[in-house]
């Protein structure tokens, strides 16, 4: 509906300008227009609405550095749908041509994103689709993320696995391009440092009947699991690990998302449950502190991971057109002042890589009392290896 | 696979299987009695988990939910019958389909402004919170278990109801011959409006009790929508035994094929619905 709404709203606006053609309002208070992307609906409409939140919180917040340019937002509902991510993303760029365009969430709609925009003249900021390639073999100067890779939140796992002396470790997602590049990196830095995977479970997507994989995993009974899986799934794999009798006999290991913004939903079946990720609800500095006060003043919800990853987003426009004074004409300048900014993030210090990834630090966390607590930090300032990647 | 883990597997298809079924069966009473193709049978699951949540919040008791969730579920079902569904009897399936997918649209975004988008949970009630030890470290939860009852109870009370009762009398009359039954000065339509209620109010009540062990999600009423028309057409379009052969075939190919044959496991639903169309074109038990 907000959607709607603000796409009217946008509308008229264009509307108007267009019949009074102001003079005036030339050059600098031309406004910025940010593309939004992001699935409105659908199963990732939670997702989508996050990332959503947080942008605008931070251009809201940050509009002292816009230099007078107001921010218009054109908003695209992509329901998580790859196969209209090129038409969206090609009406952003030729007809409201945008400078920026945010999105997206789901890593098939990244693909058919990255294919129209690549090398064009708009700045694309992947505010959470973790595929790999994205800055990876696809990266691309005006391809951007404040996300992460799929690698990364994964990756450090394998070592903490290891410190727990688990030995043996069945690994599980679903079997789609997130979920693979998840249990690949786990599997890296596990094996490479001793560990076995005896198996490696991967269920269709979106199915969520997990009780047949779940008994499997009870007969063979290894030392830890470690799975990728998100949103509602997440949920019901969470309360059948615990309904089935495995929690509390077999240690549950995950990449991250399996206990963000679901905690509530998963009910006393999530505690103790350990995951490594970018962010923690609970981390403990002044910018996340501040950040979840205002975000809950806001929206009146819980900040989660994809709003921080929308907001940081919203923050890498507003440091960048700072850094220009207002004037973004110029793309190579603008690719040169986001490249070098680094953010004071919710999550900790966030720098770009090369490959215009996030450079930031993985935090374990463990869910107590419904909130993903941090117990370390088994990689600080972590940069994706961006295999294929030319800049 | 051994012999322990074989058990369990089967107890885990029957259960699924039987949860399709409670689904199913108001989809294929529907189109049976009143050829009305319902698409929109899978928002009334979604509905009626969404119920389940929004009245343990409000209760705390999960009993009362489910009861209140019905007789919403069941005065949405009047609702939608009275207003929408009977101007189109007389009118071709993809008019039904049309109107029926428009149906999805309206519910998932009632349910996006009136509970939002995040994945929501229900904890399954005290009373049935423990689990019986299968092997060394698997249970089987004693909510599932119930579930399963649940769904063979319901399955029970229909065949009584349609075949031992004046009202099950007159939906299988209006199913064979609608005219005549008109003829004997029935009102076919009042018959009408209270078995679509009873269909929609059996996916809801499907939904209430999978609400404590899945996740409360939008477009969760898509997924389960394919599946059960999968369970409809082996059975049979109309056939409520069919329905519950149906899925019970579909609980066990599924849960089994995840195990033994995991690349295969998404379609195997599918090639069976297949093989079974190849052998029997109209179904199982056809009516």
């Amino acid at each position: 509906m907000e959607t709607n709404k603000q796409l009217l709203r946008t509308l008229l606006a264009g509307a108007v300008a267009a019949t009074l053609c102001i003079p005036a309002l030339a050059d600098n208070a031309e406004p910025i227009k940010v593309g939004v992307m992001l699935p409105f609906s659908g199963i990732y409409a939670a997702l989508g609405d996050a990332g959503r939140n947080g942008l605008k919180m931070a251009l809201k917040e940050h509009e002292a550095e816009l230099h007078g340019r107001r921010i218009e937002f054109i908003e695209m509902d992509t329901e998580a749908k790859p196969e209209r991510a090129p038409e969206i993303a090609s009406a952003l760029l030729d007809q409201h041509h945008a400078n920026f365009i945010i999105g997206p969430v789901h890593s098939g709609v990244a693909m058919g994103m990255i294919k129209v925009l690549k090398d064009k003249d708009t700045i694309m900021i992947i505010p959470n689709a973790g595929a790999n390639a994205a800055t990876g073999p696809l990266c691309a100067p005006n391809i951007f993320r404040t996300s992460f890779s799929a690698w990364q939140p994964s990756y450090p796992m394998g070592k903490v696995a290891l410190d727990s002396a688990y030995k043996r470790v069945v690994t599980m997602s679903w079997n789609y391009g997130m979920g693979r590049e998840s249990l690949e990196a786990f599997k890296e830095s596990y094996t490479a440092g001793g560990g076995e995977i005896v198996k490696e479970i991967l269920v269709p997507f979106p199915k969520t009947e997990f009780q047949s994989y779940l008994s499997e995993i009870g007969s063979i009974n290894p030392d830890a699991v470690f799975v990728f899986f998100a949103g509602g799934g997440a949920v019901k794999f969470v309360k059948d690990y615990d309904a089935l009798g495995l929690k509390g006999k077999i240690p549950l290991l995950g990449s991250g998302f399996l206990t963000e913004g679901t905690t509530s939903a998963q009910g006393p079946s999530a505690e103790g449950i350990k995951t490594t990720l970018h962010y923690a609800d609970g981390l403990d500095n002044s910018v996340n502190t501040k950040f979840r006060q205002d975000y809950l003043q806001m929206f009146g919800k819980e900040a989660d991971i994809y709003a921080v990853q929308g907001y940081d987003a919203g923050l890498l426009i507003a440091k960048a057109v700072d850094k220009l004074g207002g004037d973004i004409s110029d793309q190579a300048a603008l690719i040169q002042a986001m490249e070098s900014t680094t953010l004071l993030s919710p999550r900790g210090e966030v720098s770009f890589s090369k490959a215009h990834n996030p450079i930031q630090n993985i935090y374990l966390r463990e869910v107590v009392d419904g909130v993903n607590k941090v117990i370390d930090v088994p990689a600080a300032k972590l940069e994706d290896p961006a295999r294929g990647c030319k800049l | 696979m051994t012999t322990s883990l074989f058990f369990v597997q089967l107890i885990n298809g029957l259960q699924y299987g039987l949860l399709l079924f409670l689904i199913a069966s108001g989809l294929t009473l529907v189109f049976g009695v009143m050829g009305i193709l319902n698409l929109a049978h899978g928002s009334m699951y979604m509905v009626g988990a969404y119920l389940a949540w929004y009245f343990v919040q409000q209760t705390g008791s999960f009993t009362l939910s489910a009861l209140i969730s019905a007789v919403i579920a069941l005065l949405i079902g009047i609702v939608v019958e009275r207003t929408l569904i009977q101007r189109l009897y007389r009118r071709n399936h993809l008019d039904q389909v049309l109107l029926t997918i428009g149906m999805i649209f309206v519910f998932n975004a009632l349910q996006s402004i009136l509970w939002g988008n995040d994945p929501l949970g229900v904890q399954v009630p005290e009373a049935m919170s423990s689990a019986i030890p299968l092997t060394e470290v698997v249970e089987y939860p004693v909510y599932r278990i119930f579930v399963a009852l649940v769904c063979v109870a319901i399955a029970f009370v229909m065949y009584y109801m349609i075949n031992r009762t004046r009202l099950g009398m007159l939906i299988r009359a209006g199913e064979s011959n609608r005219e005549m039954v008109e003829c004997l000065g029935i009102d076919i339509s009042r018959l009408y409006t209270i078995v679509f209620a009873i269909g929609v109010m059996l996916a809801a009540i499907a939904g209430v009790i999978a609400a404590p062990m899945s996740s409360i999600v939008p477009g969760m009423g898509e997924h389960v929508l394919i599946a059960c028309f999968v369970v409809v057409v082996i059975g049979g379009m109309g056939s409520i035994k069919g329905a519950f052969i149906g899925a019970l075939l579909v609980g066990l190919v599924d849960t089994f094929a995840s195990v033994l044959l995991p690349q295969l496991s998404s379609m195997m639903i599918y090639i069976l619905m297949a093989f079974i169309l190849l052998i029997k074109p109209q179904g199982l038990f056809s009516s």
